[in-house]
């Protein structure tokens, strides 16, 4: 400490630029020597899938700054008005003040209309970019130790991010949001048993009251972004913390992560991708309209348009709502709406069964050791097809939650398509979990093809005694490591049956489970062997180039 | 930022060598072929060597941020000059605002130019030469973990938790009922739903007023194959209470043949054949809207569940678990449309205490 002091002496006669003088002053003040010893330089691997994370952190952002500015002008309240605006075709008609609000934004606010736009394609995005984000650490492995918690933080994000999104889309009071809105008090009225009350004490009493608006509204601008924002933080100090994950390749291992410095090189390419992701969505506000609110009007719970649709990510909501049969159970002067009511207990249930999985496979695999090499999909079979199936169980109530839309633009059966997805409810995942495995099994075995015999060249030659052969040319060592970088487990075993002594041992059934699920996983049929050196080195000096 | 201002051994080249060194201590393994090569050397971009090209990269980065500063003062310029009611054909989107379309094209401009820039220039100026960081175990040394336990154990003792039961306890049972508070305070958010959701606003005697012409209906003004939409007598769009009154209340109103009809109560509940049905659909609440006069069958938008008019409004297809409520209807003294008493079920989607 006291060098220190003594090498800050000169400096205070302002020798030292000013630049190192602030920072002087913070650092004796936060710290941020120590914190930008470790991060400043940070390295993070290249690879396009790594900006999909950074898509979502820049529309939050987006999301936040144009929301900010939507406050200043939106009124959440739904005391009835008359409009006196300038949208012509709506003078004159009773709307709530949120709705007129709205319109004010859209058409009197200058680069009102551009805001909520952007807000609302920033939101969408955002969504969008969880989805495909979630789907690239899935089908990676990247959730595997030490990464759970931070799976968990961004599903967590996806999830209150779906609601934020309802709340938020629920504001304006439009004749659209008003349906959804009412779908769900339809939903939470099939609650057995405190469905009324539920229902009652959410709107402040009967659907629609006079409440629900400005309750929506602290929930979308305060609560849940603020719950969001923890967890964003949260995610990205575990990004940091954890070091970011890599494919393999030539250098890269388990125990470095292989990159560029966080500054400069990340310092501008993720900040100017900051600037591209906000550019492209506000090209986007510019030329496609999104919720013309006008064109819908102010909600009245007697009406309706046709082709009501929620934003897309609660379409599979819709989907399971539309399509289970209408059962309803009456007893003892009670209701069970079961036909509503098993919808709403699926919902979380198909999010639920994508956020435990991390957990599921590390208790098959009892692997405790950390994974920062990134899996290629078809190197985990099993879990690549659980992910389709899952993705496929996900678009298929993603079709019925649009199944009017479907029937009205390919002139289809609405029946047949309600059909369809109640049948493909149980079929389609488990297809797509068959087709998936066979296919990843396929790449296996291409990718052991190649490493044995080396890259099909294309070239025919022809020996002397008039056999044609394509000639195979060896692949390089950076290849070969990292096609042969992968770690295959093999099945659990449960030993004998019996022990030492001849005494039946007893195995417990989870136990068993366990021994099953990791044959599934790792058994003979379900992974293909990866090349050895010993087998490469026969084929190899063998017949040479064959 | 040229690089002549660089020393000698920071350039790319001279690094170069280093990774060429490190790369050539781990060369091809005859014992292991697909051991790990290291990383492969560094390839040289254009601008690295060529001093013209990392010029021409230089210009381009300037260009898209002057780009980018040309398009903020379009922004400028396109709000002040811009009426917000000013409708511009635009090819493919088709009329759309004037205004929205300047800024937000201004605006993407400004925003993208300056990414664009940044990144042009991270990936041609600045070094591309991959690094390698050491990775540390998360999970902390053993001496960690078992100071941290220790200090634990130590803290716990000295708290005396474990010894002093009655403290733990007491505590423990503070701490649960506190919240208590905050779960009465919200019993407010709203009122008990006593038997509300079982009332409407219709009673005996209670004209049937057109929804659009606000005036009442007279069964000749009810054509076969129509669909009007009816409410209360007595209740206006300026009442306070009006959303909430009409979201039960809401009335549909068909004419059948009365030799059509199937359902025996639906007939005698029936006026002429003028049959009154909720609006609200037993699924979840939407409207019903869609009227076919053929099949005389009504469809809700929303889940597209389907009630047979001429047949009680039973559920013929979709997720809706009962038929619509029917309105017993009448005509009154003065020939007008009547309700002869509220519906005698609860309108709308069904819950626990329906029954």
């Amino acid at each position: 400490m006291s060098t220190a002091s003594a090498s800050n002496e000169p400096r205070r006669r302002g020798k030292a630029p000013a630049g190192e003088r602030v920072a002087d002053w913070a650092d004796g003040r936060l710290g941020i020597y120590s914190l930008a010893k470790a991060n400043m330089r940070k390295i993070f691997p290249d690879h396009w899938s790594f900006m999909l994370g950074e898509v979502c952190m820049y529309s939050f952002i987006i999301i936040i700054l144009t929301g900010v500015y939507l406050t200043l002008f939106f009124h959440p309240s739904m005391n009835e008005v008359q409009y006196h605006g300038s949208y012509v075709p709506l003078q004159g008609q009773m709307m709530s003040e949120a709705f007129n609000s709205t319109l004010h934004i859209s058409f009197e606010v200058r680069g009102g209309l551009l805001i909520r736009q952007i807000h609302h394609w920033a939101a969408l995005i955002f969504l969008a970019g969880m989805f495909v984000h979630m789907m690239r650490v899935f089908f990676t492995g990247a959730f595997r130790k030490p990464r759970e918690v931070n799976w968990l933080f961004g599903f967590l994000l996806f999830v209150l991010g779906m609601f934020t999104g309802f709340t938020g889309y629920s504001l304006p009071d439009d004749l659209l949001s008003g349906t959804g809105v009412r779908f769900m008090e339809g939903a939470i009225l099939s609650v057995p048993i405190v469905g009324t009350y539920l229902s009652f004490f959410l709107f402040g009493g009967e659907f629609p009251g006079g409440d629900f608006v400005a309750r929506f509204y602290s929930i979308h601008i305060l609560l849940l972004p603020g719950i969001m924002l923890g967890l964003m933080v949260a995610h990205l100090i575990l990004v940091f913390y954890h070091k970011h994950t890599q494919y393999a390749g030539p250098g890269k291992t388990n125990n470095n992560v292989v990159g560029m410095p966080l500054l400069p090189v990340y310092m501008a390419k993720a900040g100017g991708f900051f600037f591209l992701v906000f550019g492209v969505i506000a090209v986007v506000a510019a030329i496609a309209q999104i919720n013309p609110i006008w064109a819908i009007g102010p909600y009245r719970p007697d009406q309706v348009s046709t082709g009501a649709q929620p934003d897309w990510y609660m379409g599979f909501s819709e989907g399971l709502i539309r399509v289970m049969p209408g059962w309803e159970i009456n007893f003892w002067g009670h209701t069970l709406v079961l036909g509503v009511f098993i919808p709403l207990m699926i919902f979380p249930l198909v999010l639920v069964a994508i956020a435990v999985y991390p957990f599921i496979e590390s208790w098959v695999t009892g692997d405790k050791r950390e994974h920062h090499i990134l899996d290629r999909p078809r190197n985990a079979p099993t879990r690549t097809a659980f992910g389709v199936a899952w993705m496929t169980w996900y678009f298929v109530l993603l079709i019925g939650g649009g199944n009017d839309l479907f029937a009205t633009h390919f002139s289809l059966s609405i029946n047949a398509i309600t059909w369809f997805v109640r049948i493909a409810f149980f079929v389609a995942p488990v297809l797509a979990f068959i087709i998936t495995k066979r296919i990843c099994l396929g790449l296996q075995r291409r990718d052991k093809e190649k490493v044995l015999h080396g890259r099909e060249s294309g070239i025919i030659k022809r020996l002397p005694h008039g056999e044609f052969i394509e000639v195979h040319e060896p692949l390089s060592q950076e290849q070969l490591h990292t096609l042969t970088a992968h770690e295959q487990y093999s099945p659990l075993e449960l030993g004998p049956t019996v022990d030492e002594n001849g005494v039946e041992r007893k195995i417990k059934a989870p136990q068993k489970l366990r021994a099953k699920l990791s044959k599934a996983y790792y058994g003979e049929h379900n992974q293909v062997p990866k090349p050895t050196v010993e087998e490469y080195k026969e084929i190899t000096s063998g017949h040479g180039h064959h | 930022m040229s690089s002549q201002d660089i020393p000698e051994e920071k350039l790319p080249a001279g690094r170069d060598q280093e990774h060429g060194a490190a790369g050539a201590m781990a060369v091809a393994d005859e014992e292991n072929p697909f051991a790990d090569p290291g990383l492969p050397p560094h390839e040289h971009r254009r601008q690295d060597v060529d001093e013209k090209a990392a010029k021409h990269s230089e210009r381009t980065v300037a260009l898209l941020f002057t780009l980018s500063m040309l398009a903020t003062i379009g922004f400028i310029a396109s709000y002040v000059a811009i009426s917000p009611d000013k409708s511009i054909y635009v090819f493919p989107v088709g009329h759309t605002s004037a205004l929205n379309f300047a800024l937000g094209l201004t605006l993407g401009v400004a925003l993208f130019a300056i990414g664009a820039g940044a990144v042009h220039w991270a990936r041609t100026l600045m070094s591309d030469v991959e690094i390698a960081d050491e990775r540390h175990p998360i999970e902390a040394p053993p001496e960690t973990r078992s100071k941290v336990l220790a200090d634990f154990k130590q803290g716990a003792k000295e708290s005396a938790l474990g010894r002093r039961k009655l403290i733990r306890n007491t505590m423990f049972g503070a701490l649960t009922l506190v919240p208590l508070s905050g779960v009465m305070l919200l019993r407010d958010l709203g009122p008990l739903p006593h038997t509300k959701l079982r009332h409407t606003a219709w009673a005996k005697g209670k004209l049937l007023v057109n929804m659009n012409t606000n005036e009442p209906i007279r069964p000749s003004d009810v054509a076969v194959g129509s669909l009007t939409f009816a409410k209360p007598e007595g209740l206006e769009e300026h009442d306070e209470e009006f959303q909430t009154e009409i979201a039960k209340a809401a009335l549909m109103i068909v004419r059948l043949q009365p030799e059509n009809i199937k359902d025996k109560k639906e007939l005698d509940w029936s006026h002429e054949g003028i049959v009154a049905y909720s609006k609200i659909c037993t699924h979840v609440g939407c409207p019903i809207s869609l009227y076919e006069q053929q099949t005389h069958h009504v469809l809700c938008p929303c889940h597209q569940s389907t009630f047979d008019l001429s047949d009680g409004a039973r559920v013929i297809f979709g997720p809706a678990g009962h038929a619509l409520p029917q309105l017993r209807i009448g005509v009154s003294e003065d020939g007008y449309l009547e309700a002869l008493g509220d519906f005698a079920e609860p309108v709308g989607p069904a819950f626990w205490e329906r029954g």
